[in-house]
């Protein structure tokens, strides 16, 4: 697809862990419309799953990050300054919380727990906005991802679903302070997908198969077309989008109630 | 040799790019074939897609060996 969409523009992809993730799926498709990306890591063992899918889209720059310090993250942007000057997009795809807390009750999360939820999935955005605002002379997107578990109750999302609310608050404020500069700031709400990261929230399988019945589409939704909703808000095909949450997930936000069709779920689930 | 388990190999030799005939019986994933923390969950989920099943977190921490793993999905069958 030598479109061009994507065609000069430079972005920084955090938060891959492997084929399987959201942000791979972005990534490629904004490759594929002939973005340059370079990504960021943490830890040896997520940078041995980063460097085969960088190569795959023809990147050489997989840099060190730990978002939950800043001046790793000052090192990551100096990288990227020195390497390309400017930059025109971020992708963020990074979130953490303590896997036993993604069970049980949301009452019995832990002070320590719901630090570092709110650190590794809320503050991090703000500290990278400001960073890569810094690198973006001629304006710029910035995008996030967030999940229904923000807006309503999901079973297990506990802490993430208190985090992923003051995700999408923020969006909102750091559309405001950057829009003067030309600079987007979005998020993409994503249906369930089944990715390392969902495998530590707990009957994830269960809550994939009730999306699949009751979303108005009747299906679930793929890495891909995250990554093709995500590609609108990065290029100019979004220019006047910003402060908003994307919902990429077959349409399972408007729906109130279990669909009448829709099979018993607890023999549907069991069966397989 | 049965099918169940010449899928659960070829699955962990692509996995880990190790060599099938380090795939034994006893082959632990972490200790013999040199999988990390990450690994496992990846191969759970390899799995489970590789045979429709659910893996809960539970029984997927008990899965160590080769042979713990064509078990589970013989049982889970």
């Amino acid at each position: 697809m030598a479109d061009g969409l994507m065609q000069g523009k430079r972005g920084l992809v955090m938060g891959l862990a492997n084929d399987k993730s959201i942000a791979w799926g972005i990534a490629k498709v904004a490759a594929e419309h002939g973005a340059e990306l370079a990504f960021s890591y943490q830890g040896e063992a997520l940078k041995k799953r980063v460097d085969p899918l960088a190569a795959e889209v023809g990147s050489d720059l997989v840099l060190p990050c730990d978002v939950g310090d800043g001046d790793s993250l000052d090192a990551l942007f100096d990288a990227l300054r020195e390497k390309w000057g400017t930059l025109d997009f971020v992708v963020h795809a990074i979130g953490f919380s303590d896997k036993s807390e993604l069970r049980g009750r949301y009452v019995d999360t832990s002070r320590e727990n719901f630090r570092t939820s709110m650190d590794i999935s809320v503050y991090s955005f703000t500290a990278v906005c400001r960073r890569a605002a810094a690198m973006m002379p001629d304006g710029g997107s910035l995008l996030t991802l967030t999940y229904y578990g923000a807006e309503k109750v999901m079973p297990h999302y506990n802490v993430m679903g208190v985090a992923k609310a003051a995700l999408e608050a923020s969006v909102r404020y750091l559309a405001e302070d950057l829009g003067r500069d030309g600079i987007r700031v979005n998020a993409i709400s994503a249906g369930t997908i089944k990715t390392l990261a969902a495998s530590g929230i707990g009957d994830f399988r269960y809550i994939m198969k009730w999306n699949e019945y009751n979303s108005p589409l009747r299906r679930n939704v793929t890495q891909e077309e995250v990554g093709k909703s995500a590609l609108y808000l990065l290029s100019d095909l979004g220019s006047a989008t910003t402060g908003e949450v994307l919902h990429v997930d077959a349409g399972y936000h408007v729906v109130g109630m279990k669909a009448p069709d829709a099979p018993d779920i607890t023999k549907a689930v069991a069966k397989e | 040799m049965s099918d169940i388990e010449d899928r659960v190999r070829k699955i962990v030799v692509e996995h880990l790019g190790v060599e099938e005939e380090k795939v034994t019986e006893n082959a632990s994933f972490i200790d013999d074939l040199g999988a990390d923390s990450l690994d496992t969950v990846e191969l759970v989920m390899a799995f489970e897609e590789e045979f429709g099943i659910e893996i809960p977190d539970d029984a997927a921490e008990t899965i160590q060996t080769f042979g713990d793993a064509v078990k589970f999905i013989k049982d889970a069958q």
